[in-house]
């Protein structure tokens, strides 16, 4: 049944991958990326990865779409025809193609027990995060502790993101001279309904981050969720409002406080005489250790990914109306 | 200070990466400024102590977390990785030396303190690549460095700057995404990430299909991320619309970061494990190399733009790297290390100047250069040796590293004769690019002769990172001893893993 299913949701991604490719709309193609995104998504909650399905649910169907539009809003809705290199761009693919197909033929089997990947360090953090770090999610236990340099690197790949458009679309000019955003203030219904689902993305996001350690979830997938409620905000009422709540200072030191948070646990392990990033020492007891500091690592996760994303759609939303 | 020796691995990243986000928080752009030096120079410091180590005691590990690898991540530094931790330090140290002075031109100051934290995770992002042992590692830091790298590359004034970057950012993740296919399929084979735990277990894999292609992927993806002939096309236009001194920074380091993740991957995890490695690395390679010396530096030859002359030479001295590294012999792998190092010192210099020349000629075209050495004397004595380290003149450092190259293709038989003729062909027309510079500005005359009064030298903020670079190539060119011998270790290291 989850094979038939799996290749149902594989075969309708493929279509909606050439739809893409095909449409000269470029507010078609967001959308159909985002419609992509949320098969994906349950592609992998398919294959028992319910970590990356809130991720990609989270992120490539919400945010990215999101992101994509007012980035359109700035450009023209269709795409430029007549481009060069487009044959050796299909012979390229498909090339790729093949090289990939190729690589399937001696793969194992999917759901062999037998796998490299099940066989050798999979079994050891099944039986070590017990005991080790204690936390009823083991994925929450690769990506925070045993592998969370790694994590701290994506944090600051966020955190790069953000400062890169800071940095080209960061000042608004002509700032006074438009009169302000209204968003959808004047619909009714839109408002009545946003308004009424936006304490509850926020509550669910909260959810996420302090429940990931029990669940699937994390810093990522809340501070998309949490951003995602702010950006519905915006939209409803108006970037200057949005704005009013949260000020420009603050993103700035949200989208810094929370690199620097993640990094400060590292350091502080680090003059509390352990390695950099061991948790353990930052308590009497090396569980307790472990636990404060994937509660703060995560934290600081979530911080940076909702400044970021805010910082990102205000960005281009303060640019929209010259 | 003793206590923190064994942190010295994490805190070649660490320092950098958490001086970023602070860096955003300055109030003024001169306190970004000198966080930015001071975290830079820092890192040159650890770099330094870390040289110092590897030469004492061998390869240093660290264990990121207290996790043993492969289920955590571990750094390590050896000879290799402490050769080019020189290299990225040391170029993001002169080019930020020379930044306040030449940026103010190029980016806006309310912008400058965003700048100033790209560059720091562009200084992390590369030092990080460097010290991991950890094949996932590699792409995270990999992604850090090439956003920055795109957003301090899109700062430059010319707003042909923006098609440059995109371009540079198309081929990057494309080049990026190769390398993380070919790392997930290792992974599928092997269940590993720590790259000398994928060596040993590869060894009961062998040459399955799923190998042979990630083989593939991580090659073509590195290549283009390293700019190798003839997937540079993104290079030239980047270095040229770049603020000046990012095209410092960039053109001594970036694209040499990635040549060393080619070499090392290839020689750490598959050159012992998969049937006639050795001869496809080579056979592939090797004139793909010859072809970027000859064809890039033709181009160069007949180039105006002063920049972008200069981007063309480094995709002939990416031939000449991959060159020695394509011999698969502890003598080309010598050269191989030896001109990464070296090739900096010497690109690095020539960028200075340029970027020193641009204080008083707007366009950096050899049209509007005409007799400017008699306004700047000191900046275009420092374009000069630059040069001549360039081409590869004895007492420069540059001459080291192509005796080795070229004494390491002795050894290739009947190959030698032709190989040797390309270093020397190479040679000449650097020969007759840097001398088209020279000449015109030393003796043009004409209707782009500089006569106007306010071309006047560079101030000495600008010339003094700029003539210690000079210096440090002649220092190097004199007492080539260090390089060498990091070198030297780097490719034994490197040939133990051959079969």
């Amino acid at each position: 049944m989850n094979a038939i299913f799996g290749i149902f949701l594989l075969t309708l991604m493929l279509i909606t991958a050439i739809a893409v490719v095909r449409t000269r709309n470029l507010f078609v193609a967001t959308t159909l990326m985002g419609i992509f995104s949320l098969l994906l998504a349950a592609n992998f909650f398919l294959l028992d990865a319910a970590d990356v399905a809130l991720t990609e649910a989270a992120v490539g169907a919400g945010i990215s779409t999101v992101l994509l539009l007012s980035a359109l809003s700035l450009t023209a809705e269709q795409e430029k025809p007549g481009h060069r290199g487009r044959l050796l761009a299909l012979a390229v693919v498909l090339v790729t193609t093949l090289a990939l197909l190729h690589a399937t033929l001696d793969s194992p089997r999917l759901g062999d027990i037998d796998a490299p990947v099940h066989q050798h360090v999979a079994p050891w953090y099944i039986e070590n995060t017990p005991t080790a770090i204690d936390v009823p999610n083991i994925v929450t236990a690769v990506l925070a502790s045993f592998r969370g340099y790694d994590t701290l690197g994506e944090v600051f790949v966020v955190f790069t993101a953000g400062i890169g458009v800071l940095f080209l679309l960061g000042h608004y000019p002509h700032k006074q001279a438009h009169k302000p955003h209204e968003g959808l203030r004047h619909y009714l219904i839109q408002r009545l309904v946003g308004r009424t689902v936006i304490p509850f993305i926020l509550l669910f996001g909260f959810y996420v981050q302090f429940h990931g350690d029990f669940g699937p979830g994390g810093g990522f997938q809340a501070g998309a969720l949490v951003a995602a409620g702010i950006i519905l905000y915006a939209l409803i009422e108006g970037t200057d409002r949005a704005l009013n709540i949260i000020p420009k200072w603050l993103l700035n030191g949200m989208v810094a406080g929370g690199a620097l948070l993640y990094g400060g646990v590292g350091i502080a392990s680090m003059l509390m005489g352990g390695n950099f990033l061991d948790y353990s020492v930052l308590s009497s007891d090396p569980v307790a250790g472990q636990h404060l500091g994937i509660l703060l690592i995560e934290l600081g996760v979530g911080i940076t990914v909702t400044g970021v994303l805010l910082s990102i759609f205000f960005a281009f939303a303060s640019r929209k109306h010259f | 200070m003793s206590s923190w020796t064994p942190h010295l691995p994490a805190l070649q990243v660490v320092v950098p990466l958490m001086t970023a986000p602070l860096a955003v928080l300055m109030p003024d752009r001169r306190l970004s400024w000198a966080l930015a030096t001071a975290a830079s120079l820092c890192a040159l410091a650890i770099a330094i102590v870390l040289v110092g180590e590897v030469r004492d005691q061998g390869n240093i590990v660290y264990e990121m977390g207290l996790w043993a690898p492969p289920y955590g991540i571990a750094l390590g530094v050896d000879a290799m990785s402490a050769l080019l931790l020189l290299v990225v330090t040391g170029a993001s140290s002169f080019a930020l030396l020379a930044a306040p002075t030449s940026l103010s031109h190029e980016v806006g100051h309310e912008r400058q303190s965003y700048f100033y934290a790209a560059w720091l995770l562009a200084l992390a992002g590369l030092s990080g690549i460097l010290v991991t042992a950890d094949a996932f590692n590699i792409f995270v830091f990999m992604e850090i460095s090439s956003l920055s790298a795109y957003i301090l590359i899109a700062g430059g004034p010319d707003r042909r700057a923006l098609p440059a970057v995109f371009k540079y950012l198309v081929m990057g993740t494309i080049g990026a995404t190769f390398y993380l296919i070919g790392v997930g399929l290792v992974y599928m084979m092997t269940g590993t990430l720590n790259l000398a735990d994928m060596e040993l277990r590869l060894a009961d894999v062998g040459d399955v299909k799923p190998i042979l292609v990630a083989a593939g992927f991580i090659t073509v993806g590195l290549a283009l991320k390293a700019a190798i002939f003839p997937l540079h096309v993104w290079l030239p236009n980047a270095y040229t619309f770049a603020p000046n001194v990012v095209t410092v920074f960039l053109a001594a380091c970036a694209t040499k970061i990635s040549i060393y993740v080619l070499i090392r991957f290839d020689f750490f995890v598959f050159q012992g494990n998969l049937t006639a490695h050795d001869w496809q690395f080579s056979y592939f390679l090797m004139p793909l190399a010859v072809l970027g010396i000859l064809v890039a530096s033709t181009v160069a030859i007949f180039e105006s733009n002063l920049k972008r002359l200069l981007a063309w030479s480094s995709v002939a001295q990416i031939g000449y790297i991959m060159l020695g590294a394509s011999l698969v012999s502890a003598a080309g792998l010598t050269a191989s290390m030896l001109h990464m190092f070296n090739h900096a010192l010497a690109k690095g210099t020539a960028f200075l100047a340029l970027s020193c020349l641009a204080l008083s000629v707007s366009r950096l075209d050899i049209k509007n250069i005409g007799g400017v050495a008699r306004r700047m004397p000191w900046t275009m004595a420092a374009f000069v040796v630059g040069g001549l380290s360039l081409i590869g003149v004895p007492g420069t450092a540059g001459f080291i590293s192509k005796w080795y190259l070229i004494s390491a293709t002795l050894d290739m038989g009947n190959l030698a004769p032709a190989l040797i003729a390309v270093i020397l062909l190479g040679s000449v027309m650097a020969v007759v690019y840097v001398w088209r510079v020279v000449e015109i500005a030393y003796f043009g005359q004409g209707a782009g002769t500089i006569t106007d009064d306010y071309i006047q030298e560079a101030p000495l903020a600008i010339l003094i990172p700029t003539w210690i670079a000079v210096l440090l190539n002649i220092w190097f060119g004199l007492t080539p001893a260090l390089p060498v011998e990091l070198s030297t270790s780097a490719a034994e290291l490197l040939m133990e893993h051959l079969r």
